[in-house]
């Protein structure tokens, strides 16, 4: 089998501290160039994506980082100016618009060239409400409806537009063919979408939509992420993710290299020490998952070392595969190009 | 008519390109026509854009699909990226060109979209803008969970409240709220960052703003509205309009008048706000080439089936089965409860007064139903030479009718090439266009000053 590689690039990385280990001074993280160096750093290094975590709240812990760019902007900033890299940012889907997020993921996949995911999270934080001025939702059977109706609304606004619905028909005048935009009508518990969409269906047809194991329907997306903090549970909650339909499972791994201090405990998998202590984890991770979200300590060190040590490793054994340019991301991870769920039936189909 | 009281001898011709999305001004149907969604399309147009030193590259909004008697409409060109998304796309690859996003204040929230806002100002190094729309309608409504709760009176009510809350979010951060050393005791100073907590008729937000204040302060605020309560929105909060007046001189004038003097009614001095209209501008070497290529934009513009459409909105029914060169229909428009076209420019209007100001126009002028179509809706400026243009559009600017223009090619990706190849060297030969940006912001390359919120404070200490 073989690793997906993701790197999770939010911040200064998953230690509070890390900001002090910048390669930069603190007020240089909110800038294009941070964002650009770092992404470029990722891709030439051969990881298949990156991702962005996001939330409308300050992210961070005790006198770190209080600021963060959103990470759709994040994602599109380096959308052309990279070629291998899966761009995925966190969006979250109990308050936001679904027809915004739809509109949002559609673009940075038109300008990525079909290298677009969602990481599709919740927010559990009532402070959200309070900064959009809603009512919070906080029992977790309400965030999971919100959550299954944002990505069901997502999802059917990227198959609105057939893929041929621009038809420029000189002819008839007819620059689109009604006939093939759809209306979604989509009634839920607290609210309905009409569609189509505005943004004509993304090149990958569906994005890669990625979700949080234990909150996600495994049905709902294409990856799931699973966060356990032992082997043996990865392994059982995997297999168990699998049976649930997912067509992925990636696994969440927290990563210090060298001399990068560990973060504190966040649940996940976690891994400290040289790059060949991480080599062997990920070659034992490598018959239970499909691929790993690495979240380094401190990105300015733990990426250099992972670039240099670890990937080439792993793409020598074959544990790990480059992207190549032109591909997409789903093509990358080895998932179809999805059919809309809206086809209408063809005139060479159907006589009339 | 000329008043020379407001003569700017030295003035600047400032361009954006406008981008439109759902239209029918982009003739899609010629064989050099690109594809209008591809980002190739728009990454050429904005690299043209900046090789030519304009100010901006601009992109409206419509967030449902255009509709004509329950269907959607199917001759013009639909579908457009997202704005804030797609600008952030083009902020890697430009390096001085400001990029300017239409969104509304109904269908959004100031806690989301001031930060994405500001995002792509840091992102782009300060050359982000925000042209502020009103949309209301309850049939864009029907896409978003707030539905169409907004009453349209309430609408810049809404739109002020709205940008007054994005500024406190702007503002919130102190210039030197983050430290510029790893030795810092913390990230930010612990008075550094402000909440902001509003409650207005519109909103009930509390927040703690998550970015710091851009190269610029903020992005740069344009509006687009017409009526009497959006021009008082422009001058009591816009730094750039966006306004339908770039057809006729006189008209631009008077436009421009009426905007100074409610700037001087806000206590704001008569330049804070610049005037940039949509426009047009055709190209060609000789007269007989400009009229032919003129009549050659016309009619991929007004198509037969394009023209019946645009006369079909008014009269409220499917006119596709008349004779687009005969004359307009003999019959009345029917007087539609609900309007029947959603999401055009007429939306709203009284048909029959309309009808009755169309029939009297091609009476007088022998007119047929697409030379109505063409002779009522087309926004077209300016055509000629490209010194004659060049001349036109430096005395609009330097008799303070606008302070530049925002132009809609008619052809993507290639329809800015004659106007950054030939018409820019002309106007920098007559010293009315600038030779090299002399800023890194949209906010400089406009000539504004700093955000007006920000005006009464000491200057920024420059910081490492
Ligand atoms: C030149 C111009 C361009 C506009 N572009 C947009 C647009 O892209 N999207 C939108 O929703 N509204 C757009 N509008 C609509 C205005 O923002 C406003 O909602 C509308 O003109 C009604 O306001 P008013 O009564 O003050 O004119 C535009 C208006 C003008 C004059």
């Amino acid at each position: 089998m073989s690793l997906h590689l993701g790197i999770e690039l939010d911040g200064e990385g998953a230690h509070p501290e890390a900001w002090r280990r910048a390669g930069h001074s603190p007020d240089r993280l909110l800038t294009g160039r941070t964002v650009a160096d770092r992404v470029a750093a990722a891709e030439n290094a051969g990881f298949t994506f990156a991702t962005f975590e996001d939330s409308l709240l300050p992210p961070g812990a005790d006198g770190g980082p209080v600021g963060r760019i959103d990470a759709v902007n994040r994602a599109a900033f380096v959308a052309a100016t990279t070629s291998t890299l899966g761009l995925v940012p966190v969006v979250g889907t109990t308050y936001a618009e679904p027809f915004h997020t739809s509109s949002q993921l559609a673009t940075l996949d038109y300008a990525s060239r079909g290298r677009g995911g969602w990481i599709a999270s919740r927010d559990t934080d009532p402070r959200v409400a309070s900064a959009l001025g809603r009512s919070a939702v906080t029992v977790p059977a309400d965030l999971a409806r919100e959550e299954r109706d944002a990505i069901t609304v997502v999802r059917d606004l990227w198959d609105s537009w057939e893929d041929d619905a621009v038809i420029r028909d000189y002819a008839t005048g007819r620059f689109v063919d009604r006939d093939r935009l759809h209306y979604i009508d989509f009634q839920g518990d607290t609210y309905s979408v009409k569609g189509p969409a505005i943004v004509p269906r993304p090149p990958q047809g569906q994005l890669v939509v990625f979700g949080r194991g234990g909150e996600v329907d495994p049905s709902q997306v294409d990856v799931v992420l699973v966060s356990e903090a032992t082997l043996d549970d990865i392994a059982d909650a995997a297999a168990r993710t699998k049976d649930r339909g997912a067509a992925l499972v990636f696994v969440e791994l927290d990563v210090a290299l060298g001399s990068s201090t560990p973060a504190p405990p966040s649940g996940r998998l976690s891994f400290a020490g040289e790059a060949s202590g991480l080599l062997e984890l990920l070659r034992a991770l490598d018959p239970h998952v499909d691929g790993v979200r690495l979240h380094p300590a401190v990105v300015d060190h733990d990426l250099p070392v992972l670039a240099r040590y670890v990937v080439p490793a792993l793409l020598r054994e074959g544990l790990a595969h480059r992207p190549v340019t032109g591909a997409t991301l789903r093509g990358t991870l080895g998932l179809a190009r999805p059919d809309t769920r809206f086809q209408a039936p063809r005139l060479e189909d159907s006589p009339r | 008519m000329t008043d020379n009281s407001h003569a700017r001898p030295g003035a600047q011709v400032h361009f954006g390109v406008f981008f439109q999305g759902v239209n029918h001004t982009t003739i899609w149907s010629d064989p050099s026509s690109g594809s209008q969604i591809d980002f190739e399309t728009f990454r050429r147009v904005a690299l043209t854009a900046e090789r030519g030193l304009f100010d901006a590259f601009f992109l409206g909004e419509g967030l449902r699909l255009r509709e004509q008697g329950g269907k959607i409409l199917d001759l013009d060109i639909v579908g457009r990226p997202d704005a804030i998304t797609q600008l952030a796309a083009l902020a890697g690859i430009t390096r001085h060109i400001g990029l300017v996003a239409t969104q509304n204040t109904t269908y959004n929230e100031p806690a989301d979209l001031a930060r994405r806002l500001s995002g792509l100002d840091l992102l782009s190094g300060g050359r982000a803008g925000w042209n502020a729309v009103t949309t209301d309608n309850a049939w864009t409504g029907e896409n978003f969970r707030r539905g169409g709760y907004l009453d349209h009176a309430d609408r810049y009510e809404r739109a002020g409240q709205f940008l007054d809350t994005a500024r406190a979010i702007w503002d919130a951060w102190a210039d030197d709220a983050v430290a510029t050393s790893t030795d810092a005791p913390t990230w930010a100073a612990p008075d550094g960052v402000q909440q902001v907590t509003r409650r207005t008729s519109q909103f009930d937000v509390a927040i703690t703003p998550t970015l710091p204040r851009s190269a610029q302060g903020h992005p740069v605020i344009f509006q687009a509205g017409d009526s009497p309560a959006g021009r008082d929105f422009a001058a009591g909060r816009a730094d750039v309009i966006f306004s339908r007046h770039g057809t006729h001189f006189d008209e631009a004038l008077a436009f421009a008048e009426d905007i100074r003097a409610r700037l001087r009614r806000a206590g704001r001095p008569e330049d804070d706000v610049k005037i940039l209209p949509g426009t047009q501008i055709v190209l060609a070497e000789t007269a007989s080439e400009v009229e032919e290529k003129v009549r050659w934009v016309l009619e991929g513009q007004y198509t037969g089936q394009t023209a019946l459409s645009l006369v079909g909105q008014v009269w409220g029914r499917d006119l596709s089965d008349r004779d687009p060169d005969g004359p307009l229909p003999e019959f009345d428009p029917v007087p539609a409860p609900i309007s029947v076209t959603r999401g055009a420019a007429r939306d709203g209007k009284d048909p029959l007064a309309i009808a009755r100001e169309w029939r009297a126009l091609a009476e007088a002028q022998n007119l047929s139903l697409r030379q109505v179509a063409i002779a009522t809706t087309q926004r077209s400026g300016f055509a000629g030479t490209p010194g004659q243009v060049a001349d036109e559009l430096t005395r609009w600017v330097r008799s303070g009718a606008t302070d530049g223009f925002n132009i809609s090619p008619y052809l993507v990706p290639t329809g800015l090439d004659d106007i950054v190849d030939l018409l820019v060297p002309e106007l920098q030969e007559r010293g009315s266009y600038r030779t090299e940006y002399e800023g890194s912001t949209l906010r400089e390359h406009l000539g504004l000053r700093p955000p007006l919120s920000r005006r009464e404070l000491p200057p920024r200490q420059a910081t490492g």
